[in-house]
């Protein structure tokens, strides 16, 4: 490479580095920082040490809070999946070509409304006046009002909502630049449907799979306001956490360090992801 | 392929951040005919923004927040010069004029006397002899309830809320201070008797309530909980959680227990960065005004008492039912102002109540 295309390499670089160093190792280095000192009272105390990280350990509703995040995204993680994979594939699959752009488009609609008004949304779906009680009741398979609003239950469901959209895209994207011809091989060579689908077409759609699957952990294990809205504060997750120390107290050095194992939590998803999160197959 | 795959989550994630992040209004550039305001949502009605901004001329950019930890980082990250007026909790304004961002407000030229006298808290708005914040606004923390669902007698005994009666049909608003007060009255203490030393007993009762609570919710949550019918009861509730929601449901009312509410107070100042402290002033005239109060009272956000009682000739006889205008002489004397403890006691509530929240 001569001097003046590693000039020019460079060049097409330097943005989106420069863009990276200013809004994300910058800002991450400041929360480092800031995770180290302490607020006492309105006071910032300047100085290092590992006082909130030690608060962490030793305070249990902390850890507490990252277990129940831990649950709640993983079971979304895996619910959104099992409901993305069939509509992904039905898309690809059994929707005809000239179609499929228009179902994409119907299958992702509700990213088209606000997150905070789709969470309010479900929270009257699933209240006792809500649609699911009141046709339970009018259909006879509930004589009391049944409320699902306001728990566990209510986060997942609206989390799952969202995030099957997105492994819909993802899965999608990848089933259909799957050759035909790779199932018919296997079916020409005996196997059936099931054995097709579980020796063929799985492992190669596994990274549209582990792509989608590690974007709705990122986000659902650092979302707010969904398990604030549909929560009902049955339990705390981490991100409500942080939110606490800062609402309440504006102790920012305390939620940087929530924030700093928060991040710790999604370099190790990372980890464990990425030999299927390549750009390029091997 | 892979390309395609990265390209998707890409639109799905551009998608997800630009429609689904929260619309915030800023602090615009700086130009003489516009007023930048830090306040609270009730200041974000039209009905009481707009003849304001008529009869000046000016635009009024509002930035609506939630807890005064919010508005100070906000703050923090601004330029100086960019805010101009502060709507403030109360009793937090001590401690922000403490920290030099307040401007000192004319008092001769502000109605203070016109001010419910209990409310006028000039230990809290004055330092050195200096005003440095008006209260323009204020309410109670106390029971919320559906009538039709709860015998509103019990509602006057914070006692039967520990009780089986009424278990997981109880909405708890999320905010420890006033909950933590309206827990120490029930336990007969007064607010300020919470210290270290009596923490163990509000967290027990705090524990006790929360096995009958069937949700914690912030202002939002827990209002919306009591509309749907997903509760019967707010504790922590007022008029400002169930007023402006009584034209649509007319049997939700509220009223102060007989051990005593707590008392929610928002005050109104300038900033002392602030380039624009004339137009500032005029503002606060007009909210503090009688017509600015009766229509900051009913705003479409919530409802509360004007701090102002001139305020009341211009409220309807329904609105000051609503608020429960006749009986505030004996409420305020029952109520009790927000406790602030000091930093290190505050630390320990605010872990005792995320404990409660976690249970």
């Amino acid at each position: 490479m001569t001097a003046g295309s590693r000039l020019r390499a460079w060049g097409f670089v330097a943005p989106a580095a420069l863009w990276t160093a200013a809004f994300f190792l910058l800002p991450l280095a400041v929360m480092a920082l800031y995770s180290l000192w302490r607020r006492v009272g309105m006071t910032l105390v300047a100085e290092p040490g590992l006082a909130n990280y030690l608060a962490f350990v030793e305070k249990s509703f902390f850890l507490e809070s990252l277990l129940n995040s831990l649950e709640v995204t993983l079971t979304v993680t895996i619910l959104s999946i099992l409901f993305a994979y069939p509509l992904a594939w039905i898309l690809a699959e059994k929707v005809p070509e000239r179609f499929q752009r228009l179902a994409l488009l119907a299958a992702v609609l509700p990213f088209w409304t606000s997150y905070v008004v789709r969470s309010y949304s479900w929270l009257l779906v699933l209240s006792e006046g809500g649609v699911i009680s009141t046709f339970l009741l009018d259909v006879g398979l509930t004589q009391e009002a049944v409320s699902l609003a306001n728990s566990r239950t209510a986060t997942v469901i609206g989390f799952v909502h969202f995030f099957v959209m997105l492994l819909t895209l993802t899965i999608y994207a990848n089933l259909v630049q799957l050759p035909k011809s790779y199932a018919k091989a296997a079916q020409d060579l005996g196997a059936g449907p099931v054995a097709t689908f579980v020796h063929v077409v799985l492992p190669l759609t596994l990274p549209g799979i582990m792509v989608g699957a590690f974007l709705t952990f990122v986000l659902c294990i650092g979302d707010y306001i969904t398990p604030q809205i549909l929560g009902g504060a049955q339990e705390l997750l981490l991100p409500q956490t942080i939110m606490l120390q800062i609402q309440r107290r504006s102790d920012f050095p305390m939620a940087s360090a929530l924030a700093m194992i928060l991040m710790a939590v999604v370099t190790l998803a990372y980890v464990a992801c990425a030999r299927w999160l390549k750009l390029d197959r091997a | 392929m892979s390309r395609t795959l990265f390209g998707a989550a890409a639109f799905a994630l551009a998608g997800a951040v630009t429609l689904g992040g929260p619309l915030a209004v800023g602090a615009s550039s700086a130009a003489a005919e516009e007023l930048n305001a830090l306040v609270w949502c009730d200041h974000t009605d039209p009905a009481l923004i707009r003849p304001f901004e008529e009869k000046h001329g000016v635009r009024v950019n509002l930035k609506e927040y939630e807890g005064t930890g919010t508005a100070l980082a906000l703050v923090e990250q601004s330029q100086p010069g960019d805010w101009d007026v502060f709507v403030i909790d109360g009793v937090d304004v001590p401690r922000v004029a403490e920290a030099g961002l307040l401007a000192e407000l004319p008092a001769d030229e502000l109605p203070l006397d016109q001010v419910f006298e209990p409310v006028q808290m000039r230990d809290v708005t004055f330092r050195d002899g200096k005003m440095y914040a008006i209260m323009e606004k204020f309410g109670y923390n106390v029971v919320g309830y559906d009538k039709s669902k709860v015998d509103p007698a019990d509602m006057r005994d914070l006692s039967v809320l520990w009780g089986d009666k009424y278990a997981d049909r109880i909405a708890v608003y999320d905010y420890y201070i006033p909950l933590m007060n309206l827990v120490a009255l029930k336990l007969g203490m007064e607010p300020s008797d919470i210290s270290a030393e009596t923490l163990p007993q509000i967290r027990e009762a705090l524990f006790e309530l929360k096995d009958r609570a069937a949700m914690v919710g912030e202002v939002v949550s827990s209002t919306t909980a009591l509309a749907t019918g997903e509760a019967d009861i707010l504790l922590g509730g007022g008029e400002w959680a169930v007023a402006v929601m009584q034209a649509d449901n007319p049997n939700l009312d509220w009223v102060l227990p007989d051990q005593g509410g707590v008392l929610w107070s928002q005050s109104i100042a300038i900033f002392e960065s602030s380039e624009r402290k004339e137009l500032a002033l005029e503002f606060v005239k007009y909210i503090m005004s009688p017509e600015g109060q009766a229509r900051l009272a009913t705003s479409d956000c919530f409802w509360g008492m004007p701090a102002n009682r001139e305020a009341g000739a211009l409220l309807t006889d329904a609105q000051k039912a609503a608020l429960r205008w006749d009986e505030q002489e004996a409420f305020l004397a029952k109520s009790h102002r927000y406790f602030i403890p000091d930093a290190e006691l505050d630390a320990e509530m605010l872990d005792v109540w995320t404990e409660f929240l976690q249970r």
